[in-house]
């Protein structure tokens, strides 16, 4: 979880990731964060997130981004 | 003879009363309603306002199907309408408020967001809607709106750090219809998929191409672009089969690799601009929706939306750069160097257009308009009028128009115009930074801000920008300095920093 925190905390500056559970519902992570977020957890933690990944419920928390990444057996 | 757009919208209604005219996720508007309702808020307009023509009224409301009628019952009344992005930071809105002082926000109870805008008459869409429409009041005001009068209003970056309200006339709508409609085509049977926000003038062409043709619009929603296979099936289901996108939206469904899973089948028009388009991307595209017809399209907001386009006839490589075309008929583009002669081929130049596409001015600022709205130095025995884009082009060996970059240190950034000098003038702001320069990572498609202060403070910085800026002008890179690098001027070394900082980053990776 930390690396994640990491991450966001790197590609999405001063945005605060905790404080939402819809964070793509509410447009507070817009479509080019998750094209850099997906490029940077995909790097990060060895995994192939596809179309069929996007959507709000996997990017919508941190905690939705952690379930997704250790879905698809992320290190 | 239509004169002004809400003939159009009259003409659209009188041939297809019970077909949809546009529909978001959650409602939709038939062309009969979506009359009533102009009609009706145009006569309210028109009361709250005492018979006023040619007033500003800030249309207030997120990108919803509500836009429509309040944009047609705006110009119904006499007056123009300013699309207001509702999410936008208290001080952008003061701001813009501040150019415009308009007497009245029209919102919907949809957005239950307290506006910093004091003075004015916030009135509700459902609120105006109750009014019974006035018939001869509304015919007396239709035949007074001349082609010249203004329709909208749109705010874009300004370099001073003050946005610009570039003010555009029916007469310059009805010209880009005109064109569109005969150059691709388009009739009662397009569907069109709207991707861009209505205060960013790529959208003008989708309402308005719709209402004049008779066709209908989808309004896809933001988080939409965030799940490409739901955006596709959506797209599908409405039967879409016209975008008019900006580029940074097709880059973005090419970066999430879409088209190897989902292809939208009804696709068969793809029209782009806003930034210039890598031909990698334009390739992705073509090659999973061969049946489709793209074409470029070239023109900021001060010539109504595009003056030049490229229909793609031909393979081009990754690498190369897409030509922006030639100029739409009823509109003049050339190339001037710095004596104001008329460049050759291949030499490069400052893109200027003249034509009835041309904005009225920029509100409320005689200087900025004087500046790049000028007299045609080709043509000095009677008035007419140039737009000086701050483009730069050349012709190219077949003809076409190509786009070489900007003149001066405005980007174009997720299909957004954004003067670096503004992003500069909102850090100057904040109380503990005292240098700032901002500078665009082009490779990594990145605003860089490098800024001088006693202390890092990376977080109380960029807090401090989101409350001045909108999302996609706050910088996503920050480097802090004791002391910025200076020149042998003592200016701020901003070819040194891109050295160190962006070149010497992107080496590394």
């Amino acid at each position: 979880m930390e690396k994640l925190l990491r991450i966001l905390e790197e590609n999405c500056p001063g945005i605060d990731v905790l404080g939402s559970d819809r964070l793509i519902d509410d447009e507070i992570l817009t479509s080019l964060d998750v094209v850099v977020l997906v490029g940077e957890l995909n790097d990060a933690f060895g995994v192939s997130i596809t179309v069929d990944d996007l959507v709000p419920e996997n990017f919508n928390s941190v905690q939705a981004m952690y379930d997704l990444i250790c879905r698809l057996g992320g290190k | 003879m239509v004169y002004n757009v809400t003939s159009c919208l009259d003409n659209s209604a009188g041939a297809y009363p019970d077909k949809i005219a546009a529909a978001d996720g959650q409602a939709a508007l038939t062309y009969g309603q979506l009359l009533d309702q102009a009609r009706r808020i145009g006569t309210a307009l028109a009361g709250r306002l005492d018979g006023a023509r040619g007033k500003p009224v800030f249309i207030c409301i997120g990108r919803w199907v509500e836009c429509l009628p309040a944009f047609f019952g705006t110009a119904a009344s006499g007056n123009f309408y300013v699309p207001i992005d509702p999410s936008l930071p208290d001080r952008r809105l003061a701001e813009i408020y501040a150019t415009m002082k308009p007497r009245v926000v029209v919102t919907t109870r949809r957005d239950t967001r307290p506006l910093p805008f004091p003075g004015a008459e916030i009135l509700s869409l459902e609120e105006l809607l109750l009014t019974p429409p006035d018939e001869p009041l509304l015919r007396r005001i239709g035949v007074e709106i001349t082609g010249e009068n203004p329709l909208y209003c749109i705010f874009t970056s300004g370099s001073t750090g003050v946005p610009k309200g570039v003010l555009v006339s029916h007469r310059s709508v009805l010209n880009m219809t005109e064109q569109f409609t005969e150059a691709f085509g388009l009739d009662h049977t397009a569907v069109f998929g709207n991707q861009a926000p209505f205060d960013f003038d790529v959208s003008v062409k989708d309402i308005y191409l719709t209402i004049r043709t008779g066709a209908r619009l989808e309004i896809l929603e933001k988080p939409l672009f965030s799940s490409p296979r739901r955006l596709i099936e959506r797209m599908d289901e409405r039967g879409v089969n016209t975008i008019i996108w900006s580029v940074s939206a097709m880059k973005i469904l090419s970066a999430l690799k879409t088209f190897e899973t989902v292809r939208p089948s009804h696709l068969r028009r793809v029209m782009f601009s806003g930034e210039a388009m890598p031909c990698k991307v334009l390739n992705d595209w073509m090659r999973h929706l061969p049946e489709a017809r793209f074409v470029n399209l070239y023109g900021p907001t001060e010539i109504t939306c595009n003056c030049a386009y490229y229909p793609v006839d031909r393979a081009f490589d990754d690498s190369e750069a897409l030509p922006i075309g030639g100029a739409f008929p009823n509109t003049q583009v050339f190339l001037l160097d710095g004596d104001r002669a008329v460049t050759g081929p291949g030499e490069p130049g400052e893109i200027c257009v003249a034509g009835t596409c041309l904005a009225l001015g920029y509100y409320n600022n005689p200087e900025r308009t004087a500046a790049v709205f000028c007299q045609n130095p080709l043509q000095t025995a009677w008035p007419e009028k140039i737009y000086r884009t701050g483009d730069l082009g050349s012709w190219n060996e077949r003809g076409e128009l190509m786009f070489l970059g900007r003149a001066d240190s405005q980007v174009k950034y997720m299909g957004f115009r954004i003067e670096l000098g503004e992003i500069e003038t909102a850090a100057n702001a904040v109380p503990f930074v005292s240098s700032a320069c901002c500078l665009f990572d082009a490779d990594r498609e990145q605003l860089c801000l490098f800024y001088q202060a006693e202390g890092q403070d990376d977080k109380g910085l960029i807090a401090a920008l989101r409350e001045a800026l909108p999302r996609f002008m706050v910088p996503a890179r920050l480097y802090w300095f004791e002391r910025l690098p200076e020149n042998r001027t003592g200016k701020i070394d901003r070819a040194a920093l891109r050295r160190d900082y962006i070149e010497q980053t992107i080496r590394r990776n």
